[in-house]
């Protein structure tokens, strides 16, 4: 690890201030920093802002502190009772002893696991823009089919933030200046295209003090993770889906996909095949078809495809049975 | 920098850079916390920070000078077992004893999230939590053991929660 300058914050306008990177959990953070491939100069320690709390919006929805732990956030009794995918979608990631750690704002700028990233002997244009990527052609068993380019194909880790693309959340950040600013979490992420190393619409300096979450939408709600073991392990697939059923047709959907592409994925031309239908094979085919319209395997993840159409049809059946 | 752990002050100088597990086995000698992965995938340095349980690797100790830690030596003692020590040496919840101190450590804290009724991935429900084996088996995943002592190490948790006994299979010649 190369040594830096540690100072702790007291307030969220001194840590944007401060100039340096944030660490609160830290759990990717360090992990990443022992193995040189984060390095700030500068660490502006924000764990003990009081960011840590979950507070009662007046629309309904609820506002969640950047700090608010990944277990206290999936155990809070207003998750639990209106957005149950979001419990259940924080509930699937990493370990007890990381979810108590690991903070709402880090989870979503968690960085990609995949395997070249890490392997600081390998070339990586998400690590070392410019390099190459080796994943392409090489081991891509977790890597995307979705949203890729010729420079990267690596994935979002999160479950969470699947739960939270599905929920509409936005993202209020407070920016060096002092001004504060609300992002869609549609707006948040960014594609690779040929700058894969900038993951995010955050800029430098940029602090993420609370995520909002609107009031909860109709319907039944559920998370469902495909992964290689049944526990602590990344997403092959994941579905977060939103779905009402109204006389017989679906009036509302909301369908978010976490292991598919470098940001937790949402088409609304899926949604569009859904909504006014009524449940059927057939209408969750047509449903699984505009979201893989543009899917490409890379070699070892081209299962992808197939197991993606699957789940999301055992999904959809789910969320739409009487 | 000042530290409080198992209820005693220590004063230790590491680099900026130690993480919290470091501090413990480096600097002041508590060695019963094992660095098994340091990348917080193997959970055999799991302590207890203000009662909850964190991979120590994963941490940086300048940032737990206001906690109370706990590390499996504040657990119990070579003549005054903690409940949990003794259930895993009945139920011969180890073979080479490397993850034991992290397993116990993660035992503890899992059984008091269970008590404030936290869910888990496994919970058919996520408000009325039924604590079983698959239950301890989910909630103690970040805990590798590679000499696979599981079934006896969900043995062991078990008994001190008091679940009944599983009434496992064994094969008998």
């Amino acid at each position: 690890m190369k040594t830096f300058e540690y100072t702790k914050a007291d307030s969220p306008e001194a840590a944007v201030a401060a100039g340096g990177r944030f660490i609160a959990g830290g759990t990717n953070l360090l992990d990443l920093m022992k193995l040189q491939i984060e390095a700030p100069e500068k660490l502006v320690d924000i764990s003990r802002l009081d960011l840590a709390t979950i507070e009662e919006r007046a629309d309904g929805g609820l506002t969640i502190g950047a700090l608010v732990p990944n277990s206290d956030l999936a155990a809070d009794p207003r998750v639990i009772k209106r957005y149950p995918v979001l419990s259940r979608a924080l509930l699937a990631g990493a370990s007890g002893q990381l979810r108590n750690k690991a903070s709402t704002g880090g989870n979503l700028l968690q960085r990609t696991r995949c395997y070249y990233f890490y392997d600081t002997a390998m070339p990586c244009n998400k690590r070392e823009p410019g390099s190459g990527c080796a994943a392409i052609g090489g081991f891509n068993r977790i890597l995307a089919i979705l949203g890729t380019s010729d420079q990267c194909i690596a994935t979002h880790p999160s479950d969470m933030a699947v739960a939270m693309r599905a929920l509409d959340a936005v993202i209020v950040t407070l920016q060096p200046g002092g001004d504060r600013r609300r992002i869609a979490i549609h707006d948040f992420y960014r594609l690779p295209g040929d700058t894969p190393h900038i993951e995010t619409v955050i800029q430098p300096g940029e602090l993420i003090t609370h995520i909002d979450l609107p009031p909860p939408p109709a319907g039944k709600q559920l998370y469902r993770k495909v992964r290689d073991r049944a526990s602590y392990a990344f997403a092959l697939v994941s579905i977060a889906g939103i779905v009402s059923v109204e006389d017989g047709r679906i009036a509302s959907a909301s369908l978010a996909f976490g292991g598919l592409g470098p940001m937790p994925w949402r088409n609304p031309a899926v949604e569009a095949a859904l909504i006014g239908q009524a449940p059927s094979t057939a209408v969750f085919e047509a449903a699984a078809d505009a979201l893989l319209a543009d899917a490409r395997g890379h070699g070892s993840n081209d299962f992808k495809i197939p197991l993606t159409r699957r789940t999301l049809i055992a999904c959809l059946r789910d969320l739409t049975a009487a | 920098m000042h530290f409080t752990i198992n209820g005693e002050q220590h004063d230790a100088n590491p680099d900026i850079r130690a993480s919290l597990l470091d501090l413990l086995r480096e600097h002041l000698g508590l060695t019963g916390t094992k660095k098994g992965c340091d990348h917080g995938q193997c959970g055999a340095c799991t302590v207890l920070v203000n009662g909850r349980r964190i991979n120590a690797c994963l941490t940086l100790a300048v940032m737990h000078q206001d906690d109370d830690i706990l590390t499996i030596e504040g657990l119990g003692s070579a003549d005054n077992l903690h409940p949990l020590q003794a259930a895993f040496v009945k139920h011969d919840g180890f073979q080479c004893g490397y993850c034991t101190p992290g397993q116990i450590c993660s035992a503890v804290g899992m059984l008091d999230e269970v008590a404030k009724g936290w869910p888990s991935h496994v919970s058919g429900s996520l408000d009325t939590i039924e604590l079983t084996e698959t239950e301890i088996s989910e909630r103690m995943s970040g805990n590798l053991c590679r000499c696979s002592a599981y079934p006896n190490i969900v043995d062991a948790i078990s008994e001190v929660a008091g679940l009944a006994p599983a009434g496992r299979e064994v094969a008998s010649s």
